[in-house]
C-alpha cells in the first residue's frame, strides 16, 4: 500500500495520540453543536478509561459510574463548598475516585469473571448511596447544583468559560493528556503485563507476575482516568446529576467499549461517539430513542462483535 | 555430601478424604537431568504441582537450596529461580510468538514499568529472541502464538519457561501429545537445556526418559516406589511388576 492515505495511515499508528490530538482538535465543526462534541469528549474519556480495565486487562466491571460520580462530585463540592479554584478541584476530584478505586479493587479483584461483575455493581451501588444520603453536601437526588464558572484563570490568561469553544478546548487539552498517559502506559511494559494476565492469568503468575497487585493497579489506574472525566464533566455541565453514580451510567461505560471495540486504543472513544450521535439524532425522531440505541447495540454485538474501530482496523489492514 | 536444589520432606497432599500424596521424600541434585515418573493416577501431575508452588502441601515441607519454600505464593518462585511448563499447553494465545517470550523475559526486571515504550527495551527484546532461536521458533516471531502448531507451542512454553533465568527447570510431560518427531526434537532440546541447569521432568512413557535420565523418580498410587538411577529402577521388582509389566517392555 502505498499514497498519502497510506501515509496518513501510517502517521496514526506511529503517533496515535497526536493524530487523535488532530482530529479533535477540528471536531467541533463535524458536530451538530458544541456541547455535543464536549460530551464525546467527556464519555469518550470515560469510555477509554474503563476500557483500560475492560479491554485490556480483561476485568469486567459494572461499577465504574462510582469513579465518573466520584470525580464529578469531588470537583463540584470542592467548587461549591469549599471555593477552591477550578484546577484544584479536578486534582480532589481525581484523588476522591482514586481513593474510592483503591478501596473497591481492593475487594473486588479477590473475585472472578460474574462475581467481579457482581462486586463491584454492589460497591457502586454503595457509593451511589451514601451520595445520596448526604444531602448537605451533595443535594441529594437534586444532584450538585451551583457550579457557576463563568471567568477562570489558565496560567496567567484569564478566559471566558461561558463561551463554548473556549470550554471545548480547555476540556480537550485535559482529555488529550489523558490519552497521551494511557497510550504511554498501554505501550509500556506493564501495559504488556495487563495483556498477559487477559490472555492467561495462571501462566503471567508463572512468569513471576503478581497478578492481583498488576490488577488491582490497572482498577485504580483506570477510576483515576474515569474520576478526570467525571470532573470534566462537573466543569462541562454545572451540575452534577445522581444519574452520574447510577449503575446505568456502568452499564453506559460497557456499551461504548463494546459498540466501538473493546481491547483497541480508540475503539471506546468511538464508541462513545456513535453512542450520544445516534441518540442526539434519534431523541428528536422518537421518544423510543433507547430502543434505537438498543437495536444498534444487538447488531454490532450479533455481527460485529469487533465493534466498529475494531472493524475498521480489520478492513484497513486487509487492505 | 551431594549439593541438593530441591527437596521434599514428607510431603503429602489430601483433596478431600482422598490421599493423592503420601509421605514423600526426595532430594533432586544440582545439575542431574531427573524424571518423575508412573502409570495414570499415581499422583505425578500433584507432585509436579507442589514442586512448582502451584499450590502447598497438606504435610511436609518443601525446601529449595535449604530454604523452607512451602506455601511461597506462585509468582515468587519465578523470582528464586525455579520456572516450569504446564502440561497442558499454556501461553497468551492472542499475543505473538515474540510477545509471548518478550512478557515473560520482562517479568526479571520490569514488573511495575509504566512509563519506558516497550520497543525500547533492546535487552530484553534481544534476549527474546536469542530464546525463541534457541527452542527453534526464530521464524514464526510475528504469528500470533495460538495459530502456532502443537509441537511449536510446547517449544514456545519451554522457551517462556527459560526467560526467567531459571536454575531449575521443570517440565510437566512436555511431549505430551506429540508425534514421534516432534517428540524425537523436545527430547533433543531437553538434554541441551540440562547441559547448564537442572532439569526435573514428568513423563508418562518410562521408555522415552530411560536413556537420558541421571535420576529416576517412580510413584505409584501416591506413594514413593522407587528412586535411583535408570538401572536401579530398572531392575527394582516392584517397578517391574506395577509399570513395566503394563507397558510389555
Amino acid at each position: 500500500m502505498s499514497g498519502p492515505g497510506a501515509t496518513i495511515l501510517g502517521f496514526g499508528a506511529r503517533h496515535r495520540v497526536g493524530a487523535a490530538a488532530l482530529f479533535l482538535a477540528v471536531f467541533p465543526w463535524l458536530m451538530p453543536y458544541e456541547a455535543l462534541a464536549v460530551n464525546i469528549l467527556v464519555l469518550g474519556l470515560y469510555a477509554v478509561g474503563f476500557n483500560l480495565l475492560f479491554g485490556y486487562t480483561g476485568l469486567l466491571s459494572f461499577g465504574h459510574s462510582a469513579f465518573l460520580g466520584a470525580g464529578a462530585y469531588g470537583c463540584g463540592i470542592a467548587l461549591v463548598h469549599f471555593q477552591i479554584p477550578w484546577f484544584g478541584a479536578i486534582v480532589i476530584g481525581v484523588a476522591l475516585a482514586t481513593a474510592i478505586a483503591v478501596v473497591m479493587g481492593y475487594l473486588a479483584i479477590r473475585t472472578r469473571g460474574i462475581y467481579f461483575a457482581m462486586v463491584t455493581l454492589a460497591l457502586s451501588q454503595c457509593v451511589y448511596y451514601a451520595f445520596y444520603q448526604a444531602v448537605g453536601l451533595t443535594g441529594g437526588e437534586n444532584g450538585l447544583r451551583g457550579i457557576n464558572l463563568s471567568e477562570i484563570g489558565v496560567l496567567t490568561l484569564k478566559v471566558d468559560f461561558l463561551n463554548p469553544t473556549v470550554k471545548y478546548y480547555l476540556i480537550l487539552a485535559f482529555v488529550v493528556f489523558a490519552l497521551w498517559l494511557l497510550s504511554r502506559i498501554l505501550a509500556s511494559p506493564f501495559g504488556a503485563v495487563l495483556e498477559a494476565i487477559r490472555e492467561n492469568e495462571s501462566r503471567a503468575r508463572a512468569c513471576g507476575y503478581n497478578v492481583e497487585r498488576t490488577k488491582l493497579l490497572a482498577f485504580v489506574l483506570s477510576g483515576a482516568f474515569c474520576g478526570l472525566a467525571g470532573t470534566l464533566s462537573a466543569l462541562h455541565l454545572s451540575i452534577v446529576p445522581i444519574e452520574t453514580l447510577h449503575y446505568t451510567t456502568s452499564g453506559q461505560a460497557v456499551m461504548m467499549a463494546l459498540l466501538g471495540g473493546m481491547g483497541t486504543f480508540f475503539g471506546p472513544f468511538v464508541g462513545a461517539a456513535a453512542y450520544l450521535l445516534l441518540g442526539d439524532v434519534f431523541t428528536v425522531l422518537t421518544s423510543h430513542w433507547q430502543l434505537v440505541l438498543g437495536i444498534v447495540f444487538v447488531s454490532f454485538v450479533l455481527f460485529f462483535p469487533k465493534g466498529i474501530w475494531g472493524s475498521l482496523l480489520v478492513w484497513a489492514g486487509r487492505r | 555430601m551431594t549439593d541438593v536444589i530441591l527437596a521434599t520432606e514428607g510431603v503429602s497432599k489430601q483433596f478431600g478424604k482422598f490421599i493423592a500424596l503420601n509421605n514423600i521424600s526426595v532430594a533432586f541434585e544440582r545439575g542431574k537431568l531427573a524424571a518423575i515418573i508412573g502409570p495414570n493416577g499415581a499422583g505425578k501431575s500433584t507432585y509436579f504441582n507442589i514442586l512448582s508452588g502451584a499450590y502447598p502441601p497438606t504435610g511436609g515441607r518443601l525446601l529449595y537450596r535449604g530454604r523452607d519454600v512451602t506455601g511461597l505464593p506462585q509468582h515468587r518462585f519465578a523470582h528464586i529461580g525455579i520456572a516450569k511448563s504446564f502440561q497442558i499447553t499454556n501461553i497468551f494465545p492472542k499475543l505473538s510468538a515474540f510477545e509471548n517470550v518478550r512478557v515473560a523475559v520482562q517479568a526479571r526486571h520490569r514488573r511495575y514499568d509504566l512509563w519506558t515504550a516497550r520497543e525500547s527495551l533492546t535487552e530484553v527484546n534481544d534476549r527474546a529472541r536469542e530464546l525463541l532461536t534457541m527452542v527453534g521458533l526464530d521464524r514464526m516471531d510475528d504469528r500470533a502464538a495460538e495459530d502456532a502448531a502443537h509441537g511449536e507451542q510446547r517449544a514456545l512454553e519451554i522457551a517462556m519457561a527459560l526467560a526467567s533465568e531459571p536454575d531449575l527447570l521443570l517440565l510437566d510431560e512436555p511431549t505430551a501429545g506429540m508425534s514421534p518427531e516432534e517428540t524425537q526434537v523436545m527430547m533433543r532440546l531437553i538434554v541441551k537445556l540440562s547441559e547448564t541447569r537442572t532439569v526435573i521432568l514428568v513423563e508418562h512413557k518410562m521408555k522415552l526418559v530411560m536413556g537420558i535420565c541421571e535420576r529416576i523418580v517412580v510413584l505409584h498410587h501416591g506413594e514413593l516406589l522407587a528412586d535411583g538411577t535408570p538401572a536401579e529402577v530398572r531392575s527394582n521388582t516392584d517397578v517391574k511388576r506395577v509399570y513395566l509389566g503394563q507397558e510389555k517392555s
